[in-house]
């Protein structure tokens, strides 16, 4: 569904972020892009928008050239939620906010008053739709950037760093809202540092460095490799890290990334003895 | 007489129906490590700012109750003076940096309380080494990794000489790595004396540093106690706090029988204590 070929990108001609990015994202997928601060994971999500446009090389939509699109018809294909929802949300109260994002896309008032509330209750913020954002928490105005992309069903949503500020529970139902998306044929890329969070919830990480894609695959093998987790400034999950210093003592214990069920059988092994 | 004290403290912001802060009864001794937790939107940043003043006097609203911070009330005292007992480290490092170097940043707020030259440009070169900064003198604070950008934010905030540190998700924006160094740091501070208040959801990262876990609910604290006491209790899940996996595996063996000698924080502590138990 979306390409990228060769992607080059620098600012201000001057700070090369991007250093020829390839990637290819199909419907349905769910991608965890992982990598260290300054590695260049945001600057190629806002080339799937195009807020941002390649020095060189390309960005595909289902086999269009995205340079033929401006940003507002690539954002009806394409959501992009952003770290900072400051630096999204602008009007004062939860509920225009939401409004605003449809209503500028073209959508009546009266479809909009339905998608704005199904979209509010979904994300457990109708309580919050007549309160400015800026009242609100950080992680609770993060709720508010995504419900206003949210609502507009692009196909492709991309969202940067969603889980920061946000309490395990919220952690679980953002996964649940993802992964109905995904069921519904929607491609999903998220931006994150959440190991654990990418482990539970994402089959496919590519992982950069340098403004390059040093891996791309299934995440078991990609976050299983030591030199992605040192070059994408990662540490290992706690139980991954269990599964390491056990398997020093007993070697039958697999040295890889390891889920809670998998380690919960390995130490009542161990134990069985006793 | 506790370095902080909250009696009866509740709080309404400006224009909010509900209360941040419901009767807040707390107390923390000088040279404690306390993690503050809760679901978003509990009251852990409306706590933080009425420690160091913020709350009531820049943000303003219904007040009920006192805090005292080192004996002084946060009622009459001014913010820059709260400034020098209570120095406040944010999420977003590059909101409070607000000079173009490194020395500067870290100057500018002993000079503007006045603090003699010397004194200041001690403090400078003291905090430059601490914190590790000297490759970064000359540096714009944009030219900077977030992680950089944090350590400067924790030095202009030392340079005053606080006794309390309060970081509200200091780490948040940064990588693993760059986190845990910021992480280490704080713990450090904290063997040095230094009382410490963080705000943190991802409990897996400090639970090991601190001595005390207290949780926050609706704008109430709802548990308060040592770490592997706080961390086992159901009312985390009940809550929707997210406890470390690793303390997580031990609730899930103690279900089938299984109890390891102690509660684990880290997975290394939780292979530490497998061991002991299978070499009995």
């Amino acid at each position: 569904m979306i390409i990228l070929e060769d992607v080059h990108f620098a600012y201000d001609g001057l700070y090369t972020a991007l250093r020829g990015v390839s990637l290819q994202i199909d419907e349905g997928e769910s991608v965890a892009i992982m990598g260290s601060n300054g590695a260049g994971k945001t600057t190629l999500v806002k080339h799937l928008n195009g807020l941002l446009r390649p020095d060189k090389g390309r960005v595909i939509l289902d086999g269009v050239d995205t340079k033929h699109y401006s940003v507002a018809e690539l954002a009806r294909e394409i959501g992009l939620v952003m770290q900072n929802p400051d630096h999204q949300l602008f009007l004062d109260s939860v509920e225009r906010e939401v409004l605003f994002s449809l209503e500028n896309l073209g959508y009546s008032k009266e479809e909009s008053k339905i998608r704005c509330k199904q979209t509010l209750n979904h994300l457990g913020l109708e309580a919050l739709s007549d309160r400015s954002p800026f009242t609100l928490s950080g992680g609770e105005r993060k709720r508010v950037a995504l419900a206003s992309v949210l609502a507009t069903q692009p196909r492709v949503l991309s969202l940067d760093e969603p889980t920061i500020g946000q309490d395990a529970r919220q952690k679980e139902t953002l996964a649940m809202m993802l992964n109905e998306l995904n069921e519904k044929g929607k491609a999903v890329i998220v931006v994150t540092h959440d190991i654990e969070f990418v482990i539970e919830n994402f089959p496919r990480t590519v992982a950069m460095a340098n403004g390059r894609i040093i891996a791309d695959g299934p995440t078991n093998s990609v976050l299983s490799n030591n030199e992605v987790i040192e070059m994408c400034s990662l540490t290992r999950p706690q139980l991954t890290e269990t599964a390491r210093c056990l398997h020093n003592v007993f070697p039958d214990v697999p040295e890889r990334l390891t889920l809670m069920d998998d380690l919960e059988e390995i130490v009542v092994k161990i134990l069985g003895g006793i | 007489m506790p370095l902080i004290e909250f009696a009866d403290f509740s709080f309404k912001y400006l224009g909010a129906e509900t209360l941040a802060l419901r009767k807040i009864n707390l107390r923390i001794e000088e040279g404690e490590y306390v993690v503050l937790t809760g679901p978003s939107g509990c009251g852990k940043t409306t706590l933080c700012r009425a420690i160091n003043g913020l709350v009531p006097q820049f943000h303003r609203g219904y007040i009920a109750g006192n805090v005292i911070i080192d004996g002084k009330s946060t009622r009459d005292c001014s913010v820059a003076e709260l400034a020098t007992i209570a120095g406040l480290v944010f999420q977003q490092p590059e909101n409070q940096l607000v000079t173009l170097n490194v020395e500067r940043e870290i100057a500018f707020g002993p000079e503007n309380l006045g603090v003699e030259p010397n004194e200041v440009r001690r403090r400078v070169e003291e905090l430059i080494e601490m914190l590790d900064l000297e490759h970064l003198r000359e540096k714009h604070p944009h030219e900077m990794s977030g992680g950089e950008q944090q350590r400067v934010a924790m030095a202009a905030t030392l340079a005053l000489k606080p006794k309390i540190l309060v970081a509200d998700e200091p780490t948040s924006n940064l990588d693993p790595q760059s986190a845990a160094t910021i992480l280490d740091l704080i713990a450090e501070l904290n063997h040095r004396d230094m009382t410490v208040v963080l705000v943190e959801h991802r409990l897996d990262l400090v639970s090991k540093d601190a001595s005390r876990v207290i949780l926050m609910d609706k704008g109430s604290i709802v548990a308060d106690g040592e770490p592997r006491e706080i961390l086992t209790m159901d009312l985390c899940q009940e809550i929707g706090v997210g406890i470390p996996k690793a303390t997580q595996l031990y609730k899930r063996l103690k279900d089938r029988g299984i109890v390891l000698n102690k509660v684990p924080l880290t997975g290394a502590e939780l292979a530490t204590i497998v061991q002991e138990v299978k070499n009995g």
